[in-house]
């Protein structure tokens, strides 16, 4: 069914994004820095020309592909904490490909996103199917997963992929053989802006779709609600965790392809992608809803990319943007407190008006007796 | 005599209901006072103002004559006032009297022995037979109950209130319980009795105060008033408590089971060498105390549980071995033992709800897409036709709406897919007697379109008022099947125990 963007969740992100921004402030006052001018150059730095927005999107995109991936498995009610993982991996057939498949331009495109979506994939279906046949935990298997992925890189890309000169990554991808584009690098004036952003819309929107209107979203959804009433229904629960981690695997292999292919141009070793884990972030502000999630990683992605710049004009350290985003986190966690605060506040108007026309009900009350 | 409680002209609103408007309630010492109402009629609202859970708007509360005010359960419990709540507040995996001496530990230093022998003495003076160092997880759920009733007396509390006390128990249980509360006032304590069942107040309390929709509709004195009066109070209208039926017409075979033998959760056989027929036009009740194989039984039939032996078939098609889906689509309807786990995705708006088992086929999906439009039309049609209230109609969320409600959606949901055999596993479970009454009449009419019914519960009155042919299951045996017309509640009752119908007769 149609998920309702309720007009408390939205409260309820934007209350969490401004404490955090509070809390941030205060930190920053606290050692002796001026917010103002610590939020003026985080802000600055993230959008103040057309450079800086293309950076900050390019950040964004593949915040939302990660996010995206962990708030679909939080609809099947499983939490995937093995983004990380599944980017490597993601990223590294990416990798592959466009070190050794030469195409025409759209059918390259098409076999990229495919190696991502098989790599990602892979190592999502594997803690799914784990899950189905023997009941291991989702968040123990991804975990485990994460690793496996870190440690095969690790001896994979000396191997297989060395970079002329640098031990630690792998060499670099053509320029022409990236996700980045020539006239989306030329309308945002350089940076690292890549085609991955319409790979990320296209993901929303299909995810959006399948969450909404498909019957494997409504299956995905019951299991995710409550896998008893499913199982009771007929819907083959076990099933529908596999197909869950195997999608939600799959867009963070997209993501992993945005990130080592578009963002940057090789995969570090001995690195755990950390926007595997700012996902979580991610889906939770963006109350797990497709939308939801485009909106959050922007608002994170420039926080991110405006970091540095804060940290160049001003003594603010780069870290309390991290704080901040922890805070949010934090804020977000908890927002069962918002809900109730939201919820007073309505209360307290509406007894108000009640109050008003107290006198008419109660005489409404005796004619209906 | 005098009033040990008094809350007068209590006023106590939520946004968009009063849940009670006006309601003035005096017990009695030494008395049993019921509190009678339908679910949602207000009568926990007004004992979570007792017990300090919410604050009333207006009124005022007395205990023993004294104005008092009540802002959270320690004032209540330093006031005497103590609540038997319906889900239980135990922790597992601790003793008896861990639990009770729970936030009331004393010193540092545990002084568990002397706790328990105060608990030991507690139990005996009033018939609790409680062993206070046996593990909550080792005792039964009446035991368990009684463990909170014993809690009260360690704090203290003169004036006890049992929220829906009976809901967890079985029928032994239910007496023994009720042979405590008469012993508890015996020694001098006060009780309020929060229930909708009338024979539970006909059996036990002094006087009851009637609530319907938040407001006060009486006080009554239990001896001098039939159950159907009290009954017609509290739903505003007479009730019927028999079922208008005419005699079955049993046609062929719909469910048939043959020698089925299923293992329960502990891996030992729970249903035993299983054979019975359900014939069309026919309702059969499967009569039993709690946990002698039922739900093994149901869950077999339905798919939820793997079948060890033998042969299921609906319509004369083998389904023993089919997916849950396969045997829905051969005729199966089922309205689940648990309605919250089970019978409802309580998340998700009622709308998706009542597809749950048809979303996936033609009219409602085509090619995997959604046909919204008409999966909203499906939902209103059945909550028209069951009349399912609730706040936001199709679009709320099943777990906004009562339990008589969500029952009746659930009804109308596996009605609407006119199974050959619907499965009814406590269908009226903690449900007033106006949904009661309606649910019942359903369950007959699908009867007597000639479809047939599985009936399971562990209310001897439903099991004979709906049955044509009662079918008695004691430890996953069957026992005996008899026409209903050919037997009483006692001889039942003698077979529930295990004592086969000839050596009844003989």
């Amino acid at each position: 069914m149609k998920i309702k963007f309720k007009s408390n969740t939205f409260l309820i992100a934007v209350s969490a994004v401004i404490l955090g921004l509070v809390a941030g402030a205060i930190l920053m006052a606290s050692i002796g820095s001026n917010p103002f001018e610590g939020f003026y150059y985080l802000f600055r730095g993230g959008l103040m020309n057309v450079e800086r927005i293309g950076n900050t999107i390019a950040t964004a995109i593949t915040l939302m592909l990660v996010g995206l991936s962990v708030a679909f498995a939080f609809k099947t009610g499983l939490f995937n904490i093995g983004a990380a993982g599944q980017m490597l991996v993601g990223g590294l057939c990416a990798t592959l490909v466009a070190h050794y498949v030469f195409l025409p331009r759209p059918l390259y495109l098409i076999v990229i996103i495919a190696a991502a979506l098989l790599g990602g994939g892979l190592w999502g279906v594997i803690p799914g199917l784990l899950k189905a046949k023997f009941n291991v935990h989702e968040v123990v298997a991804t975990i485990m997963m994460n690793w496996i992925a870190y440690w095969s890189i690790y001896y994979f890309v000396p191997a297989y992929l060395k970079g002329p000169s640098l031990e630690t990554e792998s060499k670099s991808i053509a320029i022409s053989q990236s996700l980045r584009s020539p006239w989306l690098t030329e309308i945002f004036g350089g940076g690292y802006i890549n085609l991955g952003i319409f790979v990320a819309i296209l993901a929303i929107i299909l995810i959006k779709f399948i969450l909404d209107k498909t019957t494997l979203g409504f299956e995905l959804k019951a299991v995710g609600s409550n896998r008893f009433c499913a199982e009771y229904a007929g819907v083959k629960v076990n099933r529908n965790v596999i197909i869950s981690m195997m999608i939600a695997g799959g867009l963070a292999g997209l993501a992993g392809m945005t990130y080592y292919t578009g963002y940057s141009r090789n995969i570090q070793i001995g690195v755990m992608p950390s926007m595997g884990f700012d996902g979580i972030a991610v889906a939770l502000l963006g109350a797990s809803s497709p939308i939801g999630v485009f909106f959050s990683a922007l608002f994170f992605g420039m926080l991110q990319s405006g970091k540095g710049f804060m940290n160049a004009m001003t003594e603010v350290p780069p870290e309390i943007a991290d704080t901040i985003i922890a805070t949010i986190i934090y804020f977000t966690a908890t927002s069962v407190l918002f809900k109730k605060f939201w919820d007073s506040v309505g209360k307290r108007i509406r007894t108000k008006r009640k109050d008003r026309a107290d006198k008419a009900v109660a005489q409404e009350g005796k004619d209906n007796g | 005599m005098s009033h040990v409680i008094e809350m007068l002209n209590i006023r106590k609103e939520f946004p968009g209901i009063v849940a009670n408007d006006d309601i003035t309630l005096q017990v009695e010492q030494g008395e049993i006072h019921a509190i009678l109402g339908e679910n949602g009629a207000g009568k926990s609202t007004l004992m979570s103002i007792l017990f300090g859970l919410y604050h009333a708007d207006k009124g005022i509360i007395k205990v023993r004559g004294k104005e008092v005010h009540i802002s959270s359960p320690n004032d209540a419990s330093d006031l005497g006032i103590g609540m038997v709540h319906q889900h239980f507040q135990l922790v597992q995996n601790f003793t008896v009297t861990e639990n009770i001496i729970l936030g009331r530990e004393g010193s540092f230093v545990l002084d568990r022995k002397s706790a328990a022998s105060k608990i030991k003495a507690l139990s005996e003076q009033y018939g609790l037979k409680i062993d206070p160092n046996s593990k909550i997880e080792d005792i039964t759920v009446g035991m368990q109950q009684r463990v909170e009733i014993l809690k009260m007396l360690y704090r203290d509390a003169e004036i006890l209130i049992f929220d829906e006390p009976t809901a967890v128990l079985t029928p032994q249980e239910i007496d023994e319980l009720m042979q405590i509360m008469r012993n508890l006032i015996k020694e001098g304590k006060s009780i309020i009795l929060i229930t909708h069942k009338l024979n539970e107040i006909k059996a036990v309390a002094d006087r009851c105060t009637v609530i319907r929709r938040g407001k006060m509709i009486g006080v009554v004195e239990v001896a001098g008033t039939s159950q159907a009066k009290m009954a017609a109070m509290m739903v505003g209208r007479p009730v019927s408590f028999k079922v208008d039926k005419k005699p079955a017409k049993p046609g062929k075979p719909v469910l048939e089971l043959k020698d089925v033998n299923v293992m329960n959760i502990k891996k030992v056989l729970g249903v035993k060498n299983f054979s019975l027929q359900v014939r069309e036009h026919e309702i059969v009740g499967i009569a039993g105390v709690d946990g002698n194989g039922q739900s093994e039984l149901v869950e077999a039939i339905s798919g939820l549980r793997p079948v060890a032996s033998g042969t299921i078939s609906i319509n004369g098609n083998d389904i023993t071995h089919i997916s849950i889906r396969a045997r829905n689509e051969a005729g199966l309807g089922h309205i689940p033992e648990d309605r919250q786990k089970r019978g409802l995705v309580m998340t998700a708006p009622l709308s998706a709800n009542m597809v749950i088992k048809e979303y996936y086929r033609p009219p409602f999906s085509k090619y995997g897409i959604l046909n919204e439009d008409l999966i909203n039309k499906h939902a209103q049609d059945i909550c028209d036709a069951f009349d399912v209230r609730s706040g936001e109609g199709i679009e709320s969320l099943a777990g906004k709406l009562s339990g008589g409600n969500q029952q009746k959606a659930i009804v109308g949901r596996e009605m609407a897919l006119e199974p050959d055999l619907i499965i009814a596993v406590q269908p009226t479970r903690g449900l007033d007697v106006g949904a009661i009454e309606y649910i019942h009449k359903r369950l007959v009419e699908h009867r007597d379109k000639g479809h047939a019914v599985l009936l399971v519960s562990f209310e001897l009155d439903e099991i004979f008022n709906l049955s044509d042919r009662i079918a008695v299951m004691n430890s996953g045996e069957l026992i005996d099947v008899v026409e209903t017309s050919a037997t009483d509640e006692e001889k039942v009752g003698l077979m529930m125990a295990g004592v086969k119908s000839k050596e009844v007769t003989a």
